[in-house]
């Protein structure tokens, strides 16, 4: 009995967390393997098909005027493969007792029959095709099951990819480099303002950035700067430096102070103490807001739809995706694949940095 | 320019100081100058625009980032040639001044600018149609933005926000007492590395809905139609207004539960492991433990987390705008907005609605403060 109920507990601990961690999951499965798919399949099937599941296959075809199988005309009654009933009833499927399905496919006048199993089925028509298409593509070509061919226009991901990281890592590199300074001025020097300015600081690190666009959108047309990338690097480093400098601050202001004590005495000045010595030991706290701000940034939408959104060759990936979505919402084979080339980059350096992230999320995450 | 310094160091003649005074001034010059010409040139071939994608990534990335640094050099270059007891009086402005300067043009004037276009009409003040506090008073009236404060404050606020904790809660609690704690915080962690934009489309296609009769493709109208019901257009389902809303608050509970998992979870590893041996000889229940012992310890980060999760509901904006473009009463602040400011035109107005979003978190902003004031680090 005790034995039982101490394994009782991790069971339903276990169970419960299996159940949430795949609902979690759910979503970014599905367009993960629809984005493999082929664009008419993702379009007429559920991504749960590829799994094995049971599913009426055809078995038997039957040409039900030339078998004689129409008993009545008038009223549409049919009689074939052992089973009696009208075109209407037909037509939504019976099943036999023997565990068949009759279906009567197509109009009253040329239809056909079919005699349909359950079986157990898996599709695997896995193809890189989307992801072509969606990087690259211009147009591309589809063959229909019934011979005709479609042009589809594909998506240019690529050069939103360039642009993206064209936008991201002076985004994320100049508030590091800007803070960092910052962060060592107010932890290590005196200078008369000091507190109040730091006050400024915390302050501003919850306003919403929504205050500051139109002004600085403004600004930005006044002296012909909108629409660059250096438009859209400083606005993010504005965004950002409040936190950026924050979270430095409260880092390199635990530094022993004997070390740097002892650097000042042999002579260096601060700028050698501050590029020798603090920025190689702050690396933890620059990495945790690096990734942060990289993330943020790579995945910001707002500010990149205020300063990018008037040049076309500009635009980076969550404004291409959103694009798509609100142009071509049904283009599914585009928006899967689309999605995941959005989502890989970020992915890649959240799994490989979790931890620095983790720190940088505990040290303080309000940003505005 | 080590080698000036060494100059310093011999004894020269006169000449020979006043040609090195005249060699330092210019290179002080020169150096800024020819500084100044490599990045006004990098930023002319950047707005151009015109070159191959990579290259123009390429110099983009090395344009920025080295030129920020090549700025911090020149600046503590220039000063280093100053008399010492100056260099010592302005170098901590180099170091903390581009900061201050940044937020006082990023953050601290367009805030001040804003409020300013905010008295003003539709086409802002160079119209000098001054018309006082009325864009406020219509913020508050009119439909659509009652529509979104009620949004903002019953939906998102109200529900979004409260899930968003107590899923981070339950799922930090159960990672707590399980063997695969890392696996498992690791997945639930996953969404926060993805885009609003993107979540947005992930979400788009559980909520896909087909014709009734044909296959469904999305997971959620497959379900329903496997137990019998109609299939939906989730987010455009006028009929069950406005808790049409809470399929948009389902995708940011997925993408911000993460955030809250990892704050819990740290602070539940803070509890000492004494304290709850203690109570559990004593007799207390799992439940009992709980909510007597772990929710007071963890209280200050539940108020955290509860912070942060409201500051960015107050703010949700590209989940909304991309799934519903704020249509089918779905609207928020931020989304009005943006409306107002960008598409509609309308300066005054959107100013206001922006001023107001600021307005909401000044709490935040003075309960920030008041934290920062009771540490004795500074």
């Amino acid at each position: 009995m005790k034995r039982l109920q101490r394994l009782r507990g991790p069971i339903l601990v276990n169970g419960i967390l299996a159940l949430l961690v795949i609902i979690w999951m759910v979503p970014i499965v599905g367009i993960l393997v629809s984005s493999f798919r082929d664009r008419s399949a993702v379009q007429q099937t559920g991504w749960w098909t590829v799994f094995p599941h049971r599913t009426w296959v055809l078995a038997e075809e039957i040409a039900p005027r030339e078998t004689g199988a129409i008993v009545d005309e008038e009223n549409r009654v049919v009689e074939v493969a052992g089973v009696r009933a009208t075109f209407d009833e037909l037509r939504e499927g019976i099943e036999t007792p023997d565990g068949k399905r009759v279906q009567w496919v197509g109009n009253w006048r040329i239809g056909r029959v079919e005699v349909q199993e359950k079986k157990w089925e898996v599709s695997s028509d896995f193809s890189l095709k989307n992801y072509q298409q969606v990087l690259g593509g211009k147009d591309f070509e589809y063959q229909n099951p019934d011979g005709s061919v479609e042009i589809i226009p594909g998506d240019n991901f690529w050069g939103a990819l360039f642009n993206s990281l064209a936008v991201t890592v002076p985004a994320t590199v100049i508030p590091i480099l800007i803070a960092a300074f910052a962060a060592y001025g107010f932890a290590w020097m005196k200078f008369p303002g000091r507190r109040p300015a730091f006050v400024v600081v915390v302050a501003l690190l919850v306003v919403p950035l929504q205050v500051a666009l139109v002004p600085l959108l403004q600004f930005y047309n006044r002296i012909d700067l909108n629409g660059t990338f250096l438009a859209i690097w400083l606005a993010h480093t504005g965004f950002g430096l409040p936190l950026a400098t924050y979270l430095l601050f409260n880092y390199i202001s635990t530094l022993p102070r004997e070390t740097l004590e002892s650097a000042f005495i042999d002579g260096a000045s601060h700028f050698t103490v501050f590029t020798r010595l603090i920025l190689p030991l702050s690396v933890p706290a620059l990495a945790s807001f690096a990734i942060f701000q990289f993330l943020w940034v790579w995945n910001d939408y707002l500010v990149a739809l205020v300063f990018l959104g008037g040049n076309p060759d500009f635009q980076v990936v969550t404004m291409r995706l959103a694009n798509i979505a609100g142009s071509r919402g049904q283009d599914w084979h585009l928006l899967t694949a689309g999605a995941f080339v959005t989502m890989f980059l970020p992915l890649v350096v959240f799994f490989s940095l979790q931890r620095y992230f983790v720190r940088g999320l505990l040290a303080g995450s309000v940003k505005g | 320019m080590s080698f000036l310094s060494e100059l310093d160091d011999r004894e020269l003649g006169l000449a020979g100081r006043i040609g090195v005074t005249i060699l330092r001034v210019a290179l002080a010059i020169l150096i800024p100058l020819v500084a100044f010409v490599i990045l006004y040139y990098g930023f002319i071939f950047l707005r151009a625009g015109n070159a191959a994608k990579w290259l123009i990534s390429l110099v983009a990335i090395v344009w920025g980032v080295g030129g920020v640094a090549l700025l911090y050099w020149i600046f503590n270059w220039l000063i280093g040639m100053l008399p010492e007891q100056w260099s010592a009086r302005l170098q901590p402005f180099i170091f903390v001044g581009p900061a201050l300067a940044i937020l006082a043009w990023y953050l601290a004037w367009p805030t001040v600018r804003t409020f300013y276009i905010s008295l003003y009409g539709r086409d802002g003040p160079a119209a000098g149609n001054f018309v006082g506090l009325a864009n406020y008073a219509a913020v508050f009236t009119q439909r659509l933005m009652r529509e979104a404060f009620r949004n903002n404050i019953v939906f998102w606020i109200g529900i979004a926000t409260p899930l968003t904790v107590i899923f981070g809660l339950l799922v930090a609690v159960l990672a707590d007492r399980s063997r695969y704690e890392r696996v498992a915080k690791s997945f639930i962690f996953m969404p926060m590395a993805i885009s609003f934009v993107g979540a947005s489309v992930i979400w788009n296609f559980i909520y896909e809905v087909k014709p009734a009769g044909a296959p469904q493709i999305g997971l959620l109208n497959a379900i329903v139609v496997a137990l019998g019901g109609q299939p939906q257009a989730w987010t455009a389902y006028t009929d069950i207004r406005p808790w049409n809303n809470l399929f948009l608050v389902i995708i940011v509970v997925w993408l911000q539960g993460g955030y809250s998992m990892t704050l819990f979870s740290a602070a539940l590893k803070g509890i000492p492991q004494e304290l709850l041996e203690a109570a559990r000889v004593d007799g207390a229940t799992e439940i009992q433990i709980f909510f007597r012992i772990m929710i007071p310890y963890i209280m200050g980060t539940i108020i955290t987390v509860t912070t942060t999760v409201l500051i960015f509901t107050l703010k949700v904006f590209d989940v909304v705008w991309v799934m519903t473009g704020g249509q089918f009463g779905t609207g928020v602040i931020a989304t009005q907005f943006y409306r107002q400011s960008f598409t509609n035109r309308n300066a005054g107005y959107g100013a206001a609605i922006a001023i107001v979003l600021f307005i909401a978190v000044i709490p935040v902003m003075i309960y920030n403060l008041r934290q920062f004031g009771e540490q004795e680090a500074f």
